[in-house]
């Protein structure tokens, strides 16, 4: 696909606010037109980076969660609390506000066509967002590769894009989910309520012999804890791999 | 080095794009202190510091460390025995 996506040197572009999707209480997904954006490749990520009046910049990562469309990028935002950088995300952009982009940035957590499948995605908390993009792409191609999603969150209203999760799981036969709520469940939940662990995975997840791809993103912990299984559970170190989210300074 | 307090590589893909002028967290880096070879997107990085500080996954090892300075971003070459640019 579009190597122009993962090479050349980066600068910053002005992004324009174009939509606001509130996912959950804290958490948004700000849609941005970025003219002059070059496409990119799910799992990519891109810098953001605020001015102040007095010249003082701060600036993060945010992984892209959507498909490549065009000059659009949507960021889904969690609000740390006390973040330097979220809360404004967050809590007070608005649409027509512009603010500095530069990206696409990462070519090792990406999935292209040539890399085919199936695809196994594990999630923990807002690490579900780069993996959101695969399925977005996937869900958007001829002839998508089976992907398959366990996805953890807290807690059914902190599971972010719940709603189009469920649609696809119910509408398409070549998509998958698996949802464990880890610190509450809704009433008559019929789905795991516990921390990933080898028995959740190894019931939930492709074959070894399927010989996923296996993308892995969340909180370190979370990262590490899923890694380690699936290499216990027999799949090669190669078809694994991961990204940490961590606490960023928000 | 507690594993709760690390990042990876993938989160110092525009620190590399910007010393290297391409994507580099698919490429592959050999660690001087353990002969290990991996991507760099697997490495440790911790950002704790006033910076990154990136360990190898393998033995720990300080490989790279990044540092923002009143002039600039000053990235000090540790223990990077070598680094590939594939095509």
């Amino acid at each position: 696909m579009e190597r122009t996506a993962l090479r050349g040197r980066l600068t910053w572009l002005e992004a324009e606010v174009v939509q606001l999707v509130q996912e959950t209480a804290r958490v948004k997904t700000i849609v941005f037109r970025v003219p002059g954006w070059t496409g990119h490749l799910p799992g990519q990520h891109v810098d953001i980076r605020l001015t102040a009046e007095d010249g003082y910049q701060a600036q993060r990562s945010y992984s892209i969660a959507n498909a490549n469309n065009n000059e659009h990028v949507a960021l889904t935002v969690e609000a740390v609390e006390n973040g330097e950088v979220s809360p404004y995300l967050v809590d007070e952009l608005v649409a027509g506000d512009r603010i500095e982009l530069r990206g696409p940035i990462g070519g090792y957590f990406v999935w292209e066509p040539s890399l085919g499948g199936p695809l196994q995605l594990i999630a923990g908390g807002s690490g579900l967002v780069p993996l959101m993009a695969m399925i977005r792409s996937q869900m958007s191609y001829a002839s998508p590769v089976r992907t398959n999603l366990v996805a953890s969150a807290r807690s059914w209203e902190e599971l972010i894009y719940r709603d189009e999760l469920e649609k696809l799981s119910r509408e398409r036969d070549d998509f998958d989910v698996v949802y464990t709520l880890t610190r509450s469940q809704p009433h008559g939940w019929n789905g795991y309520g516990r921390r990933i662990d080898k028995d959740l995975l190894a019931a939930s997840t492709f074959a070894v012999e399927e010989a996923p791809l296996i993308f892995v993103c969340g909180p370190t912990g979370f990262v590490e804890t899923a890694a380690a299984i699936m290499l216990e559970l027999g799949h090669q170190p190669g078809g694994i791999k991961t990204e940490r989210f961590g606490p960023s300074g928000g | 080095m507690n594993s709760d307090t690390h990042l990876d590589g993938n989160s110092i893909g525009s620190l590399l794009q910007d010393l290297f002028g391409r994507e580099m967290t698919d490429q592959r880096a050999c660690c001087d202190a353990c002969g290990a070879i991996n991507p760099l997107a697997t490495a440790r990085v911790y950002v704790d510091a006033p910076g990154h500080v990136v360990r190898c996954a393998i033995c720990g090892t300080v490989v790279l460390v990044a540092v923002t300075v009143p002039t600039g971003v000053r990235i000090s070459f540790q223990a990077l025995r070598w680094v590939e640019l594939a095509p």
